[in-house]
């Protein structure tokens, strides 16, 4: 099962940077408001913004932080318009009150954490504000699926009311290759009857969006404990309604390797190869990182005797691979951090051939089964 | 002057000085008998209606004892992060030109959690008009030091009184925001004498029509009694605020785009 916006096919063939491609895919899904920050390899990102915006009839502002710029989004989320703000590491960790906030006030916008590697794994699907609340990630393997996701997104954060994030990286966001780009064609969306536009005052019904939900004197609100319930079950609802995922060859590999993002791409090429030698290998692929697909790889693992989890950082998407897993004494880790020396972008670790010696280092020790 | 005993109850029950009716208002506040900030609020709804807004208008509201209003106040409102609300409302007029947008903060709020928000906003010009609640303490818990309490005033984070050399000097923000360029209107008023709060109506009158005018941002600093959090009694507030507060922050226009052009 993989994402499923779909771009026209009868759309011309353009040769496009990550950066610019998803800034066009995100205005040709009505994004009309951007703030951020510079940090690479987030930058292009806000460059694009910045100069495509104008001429859509939108906003881009050169906020002063990145906390200035998520909270920017969320009041123009507020008022109903599509609004995304975007960063990486470290420019998320400023945001995450913020995204709470909005998971909380129900405001929805789209972060586009443009990660300079993998660590951010676990910001990005445990978040570090508060509240019972979660945040919908999708990870593209490479620019066409992160040109999919960003409308995806935009629709996904709408039909929800919640921040939701593509979680991109260096890969992504500076390589130059060809995308279809067109409107995205997704189902019809309920009015956002919600939205503040300053037309109810002095009715009585005005408007509140208001993480507390208190209401009014004349007409109390759910108040914080009945609306944090519902906003909960909300994210209970999601996580059973929205897990992505694509594997290859799970039912018939002794060895299934587990990754995301860019390094699913390098994994599905390596795979290829060593199948093609005549090893007994497949791949899964989760595409939401939140929620994660976890029925699908308990199922995918059923008869696997070797689990390899393939990761640029010290081991996060592992906690979740060990939650789900059909055997636990199956899984290893044969990722680790890897960073280039500007520390900017991935390390030496993301290569296909490292990856295909550690695949066949761990193919040759006992398996547990 | 007295200073409160909070070692024993108080003597008497609090008392109602008189009933004002304002539509947009909903219904009783709940905050401190001699607060200020409700007469702070019945004029800028006042304002609202006078100026026939109400139905053009969204708020943005801030963290602390005002943030109650949001329950009263029949306005479109964004309840917000503590500090942010300059930000938030950057973000709701640029997508609702055609709409009043105002912030409504305390000291706690715009000076000390979001100081650099109302600059950068102000920077940009944007046109949206911040008020901002002046009592020089944490009024919402409790009665603790903030970046406007007063050289002298005793907190409960300053309890010999604020020095300069231990805790530093209160921040001027409507001074700061009036020399910036991008400015449009920017007043200081106080809401402790009847005389007082009819002119600072006027001041935000001011501020509104500056914003609709186009000019920038405008921000209307009213300094607002809070007799909990500065220990004295509820009728000891107005006179405490004269005596500590209007010398430290003098109250007047400091600065008018359209003023300064005719």
């Amino acid at each position: 099962m993989s994402a499923t916006a779909p771009v026209a096919e009868m759309a011309p063939l353009e040769l496009l940077e990550g950066s610019t491609a998803i800034a066009r895919a995100a205005i040709l899904s009505n994004c009309r408001f951007f703030a951020g920050y510079p940090m690479s390899p987030f930058t292009g990102l806000l460059e694009n913004m910045a100069k495509l915006m104008p001429a859509a009839g939108g906003v881009c502002i050169n906020a002063e932080s990145e906390i200035e710029g998520v909270n920017m989004v969320i009041g123009a989320a507020s008022t109903g318009a599509r609004a995304a703000t975007g960063s990486c590491g470290q420019g998320i960790a400023l945001m995450q009150e913020a995204v709470a906030e909005a998971a909380l006030n129900e405001t929805p916008l789209v972060i586009f954490n443009m990660a300079r590697n993998q660590q951010d794994y676990f910001q990005c699907t445990r978040g570090g504000g508060w509240g019972d609340y979660r945040t919908l990630t999708l990870a593209p393997k490479d620019v066409p699926e992160a040109v999919e996701h960003t409308q995806l997104l935009f629709h996904l954060a709408d039909k929800y009311r919640a921040p939701v994030i593509l979680y991109g990286d260096p890969l992504i966001a500076q390589t130059r290759v060809g995308v279809r780009l067109a409107a995205p064609d997704l189902e019809p969306l309920a009015p956002k009857d919600w939205a503040l536009d300053g037309t109810m005052g002095g009715t009585g019904k005005s408007r509140q969006v208001w993480t507390w939900a208190m209401g009014k004197v004349t007409d109390p609100g759910l108040g914080p404990d009945g609306h944090w319930r519902a906003v909960a079950d909300k994210f209970e609802m999601i996580a059973a309604a929205e897990q992505r995922w694509e594997s290859a060859y799970a039912d018939e590999a002794e060895t299934l390797v587990i990754a995301f993002g860019s390094a699913a791409k390098f994994t599905e090429y390596v795979v290829d190869e060593l199948r093609a030698e005549g090893h007994s290998v497949g791949w899964f692929r989760p595409i939401t990182l939140w929620p994660f697909p976890g029925a699908a790889l308990a199922q995918a693992t059923r008869s696997s005797r070797r689990v390899l989890v393939y990761e640029l950082n010290a081991g996060q998407m592992l906690d979740d691979v060990r939650q789900f897993v059909h055997d636990r004494d199956t899984v290893r880790f044969i990722g680790g951090v890897s960073i280039h020396e500007s520390g900017l972008s991935y390390g030496p670790l993301l290569d296909a051939p490292v990856l295909r010696d550690r695949i066949l280092a761990a193919m040759a020790q006992p398996t547990e089964r | 002057m007295s200073v409160i005993n909070t070692q024993t109850p108080p003597t008497g029950p609090a008392q109602k000085v008189a009933e004002f009716h304002t539509p947009l208002i909903l219904g009783e506040h709940g905050l401190c008998p001699g607060c200020g900030e409700p007469v702070a609020l019945r004029i800028l709804l006042e304002t609202l209606q006078e100026l026939n807004l109400v139905q053009r208008t969204i708020g943005v509201v801030g963290h602390g004892c005002y943030g109650s209003f949001v329950r009263i106040m029949d306005i479109d409102v964004l309840q917000c992060l503590h500090g942010r609300a300059p930000a938030c409302a950057t973000g709701i007029k640029r997508m609702r030109p055609d709409t009043a947008v105002f912030t409504l903060q305390g000291d706690g709020d715009m000076v000390n959690e979001g100081l650099q928000e109302v600059i950068h906003a102000a920077a940009r010009g944007e046109n949206v008009t911040c008020i901002l609640l002046n009592n020089g303490v944490f009024g919402d818990t409790g009665g603790q030091q903030t970046a406007t309490t007063v050289l002298g005033q005793r907190t409960k984070t300053s309890l010999e009184g604020r020095d300069a050399e231990k805790h530093g000097y209160p921040i001027r923000i409507a001074d700061i925001v009036a020399s910036v360029d991008g400015a449009g209107y920017v007043a200081r008023g106080a809401v402790n004498t009847a005389r007082e709060v009819m002119r600072t109506k006027r001041l935000i009158r001011n501020a509104f029509e500056s914003q609709l005018a186009g000019e920038g941002l405008s921000l209307v600093e009213i300094l607002t009694m809070c007799p909990t959090g500065w220990f004295v009694t509820a009728p000891d507030g107005p006179d405490y605020l004269e005596s500590s507060m209007t010398a430290a922050y003098p109250l007047g226009v400091l600065h008018s785009r359209s003023a300064e052009a005719n």
